[in-house]
């Protein structure tokens, strides 16, 4: 087993994991049906990512684990996605920012992951750059119109914009895997991501009359799996009938 | 007057004739209300309908169900924009669509004042919910006023695929442990007589029935449609090896159909009125999306009125 690898593989995967898991709160409760139905579609892609992620990530591992033994059966501790992604929803533009944030780093960490030695990343990352295009397209849009909408939502974009900005710095963190996942060839060189994002967030914010935030003390530690609050009760949900009946099919 | 009386002849000889009216053609005011009614009673069932399916995305057992799931609840939304189209070409808009809704006057499919208390839940809805909308879906696919018709065909598709898809869950649960079984015979218990009550009140209680069935909106009363259901029902429990709650249930030879027990049309009308379970919550969780997503819905609507300002400035210069 190439435990770096592993550890590459879930950090990727449990972000896609737990920000799916994330937007498909919203199904049923969007405000505006188009946006429901858009925000699963981001859902359903993100979920698809990690399943595709999970089960790379049971064949390295090589112990017989399936999708279903990683997503619904480690812990918090164990869990290696950025804490961006698991803050709450909040109301849709803060939604929308959080989403605006991790997609355009998603979409720059995915241009790069095609280029991997390791040819399944590298298929994954094409297959997820095209529905990243999307969503970047889709949550930039948003930033816009409401940005640039009313006072109201001015002011609601600008207070989760500064509340959330905490959170960008550990996208950024070279882990321990991603520092060996460089080394090795299949990882990706978060400094170049940096750049695009730091550019596109700009660009992005100007159109939406948004101020950036100013530099500040950054929150990390997802990728080392010490978590905010948050991540135990997505968790306990989401683990609910796994835990209860354990050994069950489904 | 005299002209209101041909008109209504030569509309219904169009409808005898099976001729699709068409939303520019003129028809009797109260073939309009009807549509109205129905439709969008049919499309905001399909929005409430998220909610206690919605209930079960973040606690799906697996990350397949997750996903069938997921994609289920975003068809209905899917659904109910198909539906409020083609009501919207009746001339009313989508917002006064939802206020009517929202404040109660207008009606949607009760079953849905009914809880998802487990796993089994989504299983038995796939299988007798859907199925039972399936029966009165198929049938308005022949319906009379088009755009309602072309849109059930494309509605009727998906829902095929999602009753297949929640029998499949209880067939797998049917295989599986005994608190799997158990769980599975509870929701059937749960879900089978409110999915009866789906078809509506029983033909001498019906107000809408005969005029409909006149124009061809409905093809099928509700008790045909109802014994249909019941009929197709026996044999797919038997497949899954649950007891459906209804001692009355047996073949008549007759008939050969099979006879069922009475309705408890009391507990039907008393979830009508909103006394069901869930009445409250379902409203309630309505109302706040639509209230919490007003100053989305203003900020787009100012954003669009700004570019487009901007647009005809730009122009100008130009």
């Amino acid at each position: 087993m190439n435990n770096n690898l592993l550890n590459y593989v879930l950090q990727i995967s449990d972000n896609a994991m737990i920000l799916g898991h994330r937007l498909s709160e919203w199904c049923g409760h969007g405000p505006i049906l188009e946006q429901d139905i858009a925000l699963t579609n981001i859902a359903l892609d993100l979920i698809g990512q990690a399943r595709s992620l999970y089960q790379y990530a049971a064949t390295v591992d090589g112990q017989g684990k399936t999708e279903d033994d990683l997503a619904y059966l480690r812990i918090e501790t164990k869990y290696k996605n950025v804490l961006l992604v698991e803050q709450p929803n909040g109301h849709f533009g803060s939604t929308i920012v959080r989403q605006f944030l991790f997609d355009a780093y998603h979409y720059a960490f995915y241009k790069a992951l095609v280029n991997s030695a390791d040819e399944t990343l590298s298929a994954i990352a094409e297959k997820s750059l095209k529905e990243v295009t999307y969503h970047l397209r889709f949550s930039s849009e948003w930033m816009i119109r409401l940005g640039d909408g009313t006072e109201e939502s001015h002011q609601k974009m600008q207070d989760a914009l500064n509340s959330l900005w905490a959170f960008t710095g550990e996208l950024f963190e070279m882990s321990d895997a991603d520092t060996s996942a460089l080394e090795a060839g299949y990882g990706v060189d978060l400094s170049s991501v940096k750049s695009f994002w730091d550019e596109k967030i700009s660009e992005i914010l100007k159109m939406a009359t948004l101020e950036k935030p100013e530099e500040a003390w950054m929150q990390s530690g997802g990728k080392q799996g010490r978590h905010t609050e948050h991540l135990g009760y997505i968790l306990t949900e989401m683990q609910y009938m796994q835990r209860t009946y354990p050994g069950q099919e489904w | 007057m005299a002209d209101i009386k041909s008109l209504e002849e030569k509309f219904q000889s169009i409808v005898d004739a099976e001729t699709k009216i068409e939303p520019k053609d003129w028809m009797p005011e109260a073939y309009r209300k009807t549509l109205i009614r129905q439709i969008s009673q049919h499309a905001h069932s399909e929005i409430v309908g998220m909610l206690p399916e919605g209930n079960w995305i973040n606690r799906a057992p697996t990350l397949r169900r997750k996903v069938g799931l997921l994609a289920k609840v975003q068809d209905e939304a899917g659904h109910g924009l198909y539906l409020y189209s083609a009501c919207e070409t009746l001339g009313i808009e989508r917002d006064e669509l939802f206020d009517q809704l929202h404040s109660g006057k207008a009606k949607y499919s009760s079953i849905f004042n009914y809880p998802t208390t487990s796993w089994a839940d989504i299983g038995a809805i796939g299988w007798l919910v859907d199925g039972a909308a399936i029966m009165n879906q198929v049938m308005l696919c022949r319906t009379s006023y088009g755009p309602y018709a072309r849109a059930m065909v494309r509605i009727c598709k998906e829902e095929s695929f999602h009753q297949r898809q929640g029998y499949e869950i209880l067939l797998t649960l049917s295989k599986g442990s005994e608190e799997q079984r158990a769980m599975l015979q509870d929701a059937v218990n749960r879900w089978w007589w409110p999915s009866l009550m789906m078809f509506g009140p029983t033909g001498k209680e019906s107000t809408h029935s005969a005029q409909s069935m006149k124009w061809k909106i409905k093809r099928k009363t509700n008790d045909e449609l109802r014994q249909q259901f019941v009929d197709i029902s026996i044999g797919q429990a038997e497949i899954l090896g649950v007891t459906l709650p209804d001692p009355d249930l047996k073949y008549n030879e007759e008939t050969g159909h099979y006879d069922f027990g009475e309705i408890d049309w009391e507990e039907f009308w008393n979830v009508v009125k909103g006394n069901g379970p869930c009445n409250k919550e379902r409203l309630a969780a309505r109302v706040k999306a639509s209230e919490e997503g007003q100053w989305v819905r203003d900020a787009a609507m100012a954003y669009a009125e700004k570019q487009a300002k901007r647009k005809s400035e730009a122009s100008k210069v130009a």
